[in-house]
C-alpha cells in the first residue's frame, strides 16, 4: 500500500489517536496529579475497549469474556515480574523458572500477551463455533470459568486476595504509547483482508460464506489478536495500580467497556475510542460532583451512589437517542480532505435485516 | 435414600432457576431483549419486605404481614417496577439492535442495583420470614425441607397457570403470535404495548415469586443479590433454546439439576470451583445443540 493510499484511509486510526494524544497532552501540562491519575485510567480503558472492539465490533458478536484476557494478562505479568522472594512465599505453585527469574515489564507485557492470545486460541475453537447469541453466552460462560478458576486457583494466584508489590511502570507516556499502538493494531487489522473478509461475514452472514469466506477461521483470528490487546489492558492495569485482584476483572468491568463501546458505535473504531472518552469524562464530573463543589461558602456535594446513577441515566439517553452509538457507526474522516476512501454509510442499508 | 434428598434438592433449585428463566423468555420472545434487570426485579421484590433504611438492624415491613397480603404487595410492587421500566426505559429503545437493548437493561439494572444501594447501603441484611418452611419433614429416614417442596408445588402450579393462559385466553395467543412473528402479529391487529407491558407484568409477578422463594431460603439481603440468578437464568433461557418458554422451563431444570449433580459428585477440593463446571457443561451443551434444547424456527435466519 503507498503512503498516499495509506493515508487516505488512515483517518479512523489518526483521529481517535490525536484525540487521546490531545487529552495526555493536557493533562501533562495543566492537569493535576488526580486528573493525571483519571486519564491514565481512561487511557488504560482505551487499550481495552479497543481491543474488544476488534473482535466484537468486526465480527458482531458481542463478548462478555474479554476481561477475563484482561485478568489473564494482568496474573501473566505478576507471575513474570513480581520480586523473586514474593513469588516463593505467595506462590509456591508457579513452575521454578519464574522462582528463578522475573524480567522486565516491557518484554513481560508481551509474554502476557502472547499467553492471553494462546489462551483464547484454544478457547476459541470451541467458543466460536456457535453463533449468535450461543456465541455471546458461551463468552460469558468462559468469564465465569476463568474467575472462579482464579480464584481457586491459590498456589498461584492467592485466590480471592490481592497481589501486591507489582513494580510500577504505567505513567502517562507508557500509557499513551499502548493505547496509541492499540488502536494503529486495531485499524491495520480492520483494512487488512482479514478483517474485511470478517466484516463482510458480520454484514451478511450466508452472503460472505457463499463467495467462501471461512467465517470460523477469521473469528478466531480476530478473537485472538484482540485477546492478546486486551491482556495488555491487564499489564497496564497491574503496574498502575501495583495491586491486582480477580473481583476487578468481572460483571462490573465488563458492563462498563461493553457500554463504552455500544455509546460510542459498536461497529466503528472511532467510535469506541470516543465512547470511552466520553463516559470517562462523565465519570470524572460526577465524581467531582461527589466530592462537593464550593458555591458561595457552601459545600454542595451530591449522596453517594448518584454518580452510578447519573452514569447509567445519561447512558440511558445515548441509547435511547443514538441506538447506534454517537458516531452513528461511521469511521471518522479526515477534516477539509475529500479522499476515495471507501465510507461505510455508502452501503448502508444493503445488509440483511436482523 | 441420600438420592431422593438429592434430587429433591435438584428440583428445587431447577424451579428456582426455570422461573427466573421464564421471566427472561418470555420478553426475549416478543421483543428480543436479554433483559439483565431481571435479577434486579428480584432483588427489589425482596427488599421491599423489609423497611427501607440504611442501619445495620432490619425491621420487617411487608414481611411481617400475613402470609397471603405480603406475597400479593410484593408481586403488585415488583409488576409495577418491571412495567415502569418498560415504559420509561426499553419502549424508547424499542426499535434499536439487540446489543443496544442488551446494553440498555445493563443499564437499567445498574439503575436499580444503585438505587437499593443508596436507599438501603451496601451492607448485606439478615432477615427470617416464614421460619417454619426451613424446617426439614423426616419421611422414612428422608431429610426434605418443607420449602423445596413448596417451591416446586408451586412453580408447578404457575407453569400449569401461565400454559393455560398462553393457550386459552385471547391475551394468551396475542402474545405467542408476537413472540412468533412480531411484525405479521402487529399487521394483523395484534397491540404492540399491550402484549409487551402483559409480558413485562408476568415477568414481574414470577420475579416476586423468587425473590420470595430466596429470602426463606438465604435469609439474606444484598443489593447484588439478583446477579447470580438472573446469570443462570439467562445461561438456561439459552441452552433451552432462545425464545421458547418450553425450552426455558427445561434449561432451567438442566441448570439446577446440573449444579446439584456437581455439587454432589466433585470432590471437596474442587467444590468451590462448581460454577466453572457449571459452565463447562454449558458450553459442551451449546456444542451439542448450538440452537438450544427446543429450537424455534421463527428465530432461524431464512436465505
Amino acid at each position: 500500500m503507498t503512503i498516499r493510499r495509506y493515508l487516505d484511509v488512515s483517518a479512523p486510526a489518526a483521529m481517535p489517536a490525536l484525540l487521546i494524544v490531545g487529552i495526555a497532552l493536557a493533562a501533562h501540562l495543566f492537569g493535576s496529579n488526580l486528573l493525571q491519575h483519571s486519564v491514565i485510567e481512561m487511557l488504560i480503558m482505551v487499550v481495552l475497549v479497543v481491543g474488544t472492539y476488534v473482535f466484537v465490533g468486526n465480527s458482531g458478536i458481542l463478548s462478555f469474556g474479554h476481561v477475563s484476557f484482561m485478568a489473564i494478562g494482568a496474573y501473566a505479568t505478576a507471575w513474570l515480574t513480581l520480586p523473586l522472594f514474593l513469588k516463593k512465599l505467595n506462590m509456591p505453585g508457579l513452575p521454578t523458572f519464574l522462582h528463578e527469574w522475573s524480567i522486565p515489564v516491557t518484554p513481560a507485557a508481551f509474554l502476557s500477551g502472547l499467553l492471553a492470545a494462546l489462551v483464547g486460541l484454544v478457547v476459541g475453537i470451541p467458543i466460536l463455533r456457535l453463533s449468535g447469541i450461543g456465541a455471546s453466552i458461551a463468552t460469558l460462560s468462559l468469564l465465569v470459568i476463568v474467575t472462579v478458576g482464579y480464584s481457586n486457583w491459590d498456589s498461584v494466584t492467592l485466590g480471592t486476595s490481592s497481589i501486591v508489590g507489582l513494580p510500577p511502570y504505567t505513567d502517562l507516556w507508557v500509557a499513551l504509547i499502548w493505547a496509541v499502538s492499540g488502536i494503529v493494531a486495531a485499524h491495520a487489522y480492520q483494512i487488512s483482508r482479514h478483517g474485511l473478509l470478517l466484516r463482510a461475514s458480520r454484514d451478511d452472514e450466508v452472503a460472505a460464506q457463499a463467495i467462501g469466506v471461512d467465517v470460523f477461521r477469521e473469528r478466531l483470528i480476530a478473537w485472538t489478536v484482540s485477546a492478546f490487546i486486551v491482556a495488555i489492558a491487564g499489564v497496564l492495569y497491574a503496574h498502575f495500580l501495583g495491586t491486582i485482584s480477580i473481583d476487578a476483572f468481572y460483571l462490573n468491568l465488563t458492563f462498563i467497556s461493553l457500554a463504552m463501546l455500544v455509546v460510542g458505535g459498536v461497529s466503528s473504531l472511532t467510535g469506541a475510542v470516543l465512547g470511552v472518552v466520553i463516559i470517562s469524562l462523565l465519570i470524572e464530573v460526577l465524581r467531582e460532583l461527589e466530592r462537593g463543589i464550593d458555591v458561595g461558602g457552601l459545600n454542595i456535594a451530591l449522596p453517594p451512589g448518584s454518580q452510578e446513577i447519573a452514569i447509567a441515566v445519561t447512558m440511558l439517553l445515548i441509547l435511547i437517542m443514538r441506538p447506534d452509538g454517537l458516531t452513528r457507526n461511521r469511521e471518522a474522516r479526515w477534516p477539509f480532505w475529500e479522499t476515495g476512501a471507501p465510507d461505510s454509510r455508502d452501503f448502508k442499508g444493503q445488509g440483511r435485516e436482523t | 435414600m441420600y438420592a431422593v434428598q438429592i434430587a429433591v434438592d435438584a428440583i428445587s433449585l431447577g424451579s428456582l432457576y426455570a422461573l427466573v428463566a421464564l421471566g427472561i423468555g418470555l420478553i426475549f420472545g416478543i421483543m428480543r431483549l436479554i433483559n439483565f434487570a431481571h435479577g434486579d426485579f428480584i432483588a427489589l421484590g425482596a427488599y421491599a419486605l423489609i423497611v427501607p433504611s440504611a442501619s445495620a438492624t432490619t425491621t420487617l415491613f411487608v414481611g411481617s404481614w400475613p402470609w397471603p397480603l405480603m406475597v400479593a404487595t410484593v408481586i403488585l410492587f415488583v409488576m409495577l417496577v418491571a412495567l415502569v421500566t418498560e415504559r420509561a426505559a426499553f419502549r424508547p429503545m424499542r426499535h434499536a439492535r439487540p446489543a443496544t437493548l442488551l446494553i440498555g437493561s445493563f443499564a437499567v439494572s445498574f439503575f436499580l442495583q444503585h438505587v437499593v444501594l443508596s436507599v438501603y447501603s451496601s451492607r448485606p441484611k439478615a432477615l427470617s420470614i416464614a421460619p417454619g418452611l426451613s424446617e426439614p419433614l423426616i419421611v422414612g429416614g428422608i431429610r426434605i425441607l418443607k420449602l423445596d417442596l413448596v417451591v416446586i408445588a408451586v412453580t408447578i402450579s404457575l407453569l400449569i397457570v401461565l400454559a393455560v393462559f398462553l393457550k386459552r385466553t385471547s391475551y394468551g395467543i396475542w402474545m405467542r403470535a408476537a413472540a412468533e412473528d412480531f411484525r405479521m402479529a402487529r399487521v394483523l391487529g395484534v397491540r404492540a404495548n399491550t402484549v409487551i407491558a402483559i409480558a413485562f407484568a408476568i415477568s414481574g409477578l414470577l420475579a416476586a415469586i423468587v425473590s420470595i422463594f430466596v429470602v426463606i431460603k438465604g435469609g439474606l439481603l444484598s443489593y447484588r443479590m439478583g446477579v447470580p440468578l438472573v446469570l443462570m437464568g439467562f445461561v438456561a433461557t439459552v441452552i433451552g433454546g432462545m425464545g421458547s418458554l418450553v425450552g426455558a422451563v427445561i434449561g432451567g431444570y438442566t441448570v439446577g439439576m446440573v449444579s446439584v449433580a456437581l455439587q454432589a459428585v466433585l470432590p471437596t477440593g474442587l467444590r468451590d470451583g462448581r460454577d466453572a463446571f457449571v459452565f463447562i457443561a454449558v458450553i459442551l451443551i451449546l456444542l451439542w445443540r448450538p440452537g438450544g434444547i427446543v429450537q424455534v424456527a421463527a428465530l432461524k435466519e431464512r436465505v
